[in-house]
């Protein structure tokens, strides 16, 4: 794969990062920053899997996928959290 | 075929851009839940078929993590959205219409 590509690629998903970062500092709710978390960790799976084809290591794939995991029973919880408290 | 890969991771990679600028940029909790979903599985699903595609032996492990997110990423949100609701979030000002007071 094309270097230059690649790392095109990388930079226009950090700046998706910048921009949900920047709305879960200034959410005015609760429900905000856990909708940015929601967005930030999806995002966070695919780039994790295209630095795994950068690096070239497959152990990558197996991370993302753990941390998918991880990131959706977080939300869940949180969401629970959210409505009725612990 | 690398050229195909390609082209899809660079769409996806342009819609995850696009769901997080929603992110940003929308008015109201459940506007920001449409962007912030919709939008990323879209772009998310599409970089991780597209690398598959380029890197054919990974095929069907990335297959996997685009299903997981698939079927986990609406879950995530509609808690989120029904625990935004019950904990008395208010829509924005422009909104016309709140069909979910009828159905309480």
């Amino acid at each position: 794969m094309n270097e230059i590509i690649f790392l095109v690629f990388l930079a226009v998903i950090g700046l998706g990062f910048v921009f949900s970062f920047i709305r879960m500092l200034l959410g005015p709710t609760a429900s905000d920053r856990a909708v940015a978390v929601d967005t930030i960790t999806t995002t966070v799976v695919a780039f994790l899997v295209l630095l795994g084809l950068g690096f070239d290591r497959y152990v990558y794939l197996d991370v993302s996928l753990v941390y998918s995991l991880l990131a959706f029973l977080g939300l869940v919880a949180l969401a629970r959290y959210l409505e009725r408290g612990i | 075929m690398e050229l195909v890969g390609i082209i899809i991771t660079g769409i996806g990679v342009l819609f995850l851009m696009l769901g997080n600028f929603g992110v940003l940029r929308l008015p109201d909790v459940y506007n920001r839940i449409q962007a912030g979903t919709k939008c990323t599985t879209f772009g998310a699903f599409f970089t991780i078929i597209g690398v598959g595609i380029i890197q054919p032996e990974w095929f069907w492990k990335c297959l996997l993590i685009a299903g997981f997110i698939l079927i986990t990423n609406p879950i995530s949100s509609h808690a989120i959205a029904r625990a935004s609701k019950k904990i008395g979030v208010n829509l924005c000002k422009q909104s016309v219409v709140d069909k979910s007071e009828d159905f309480k």
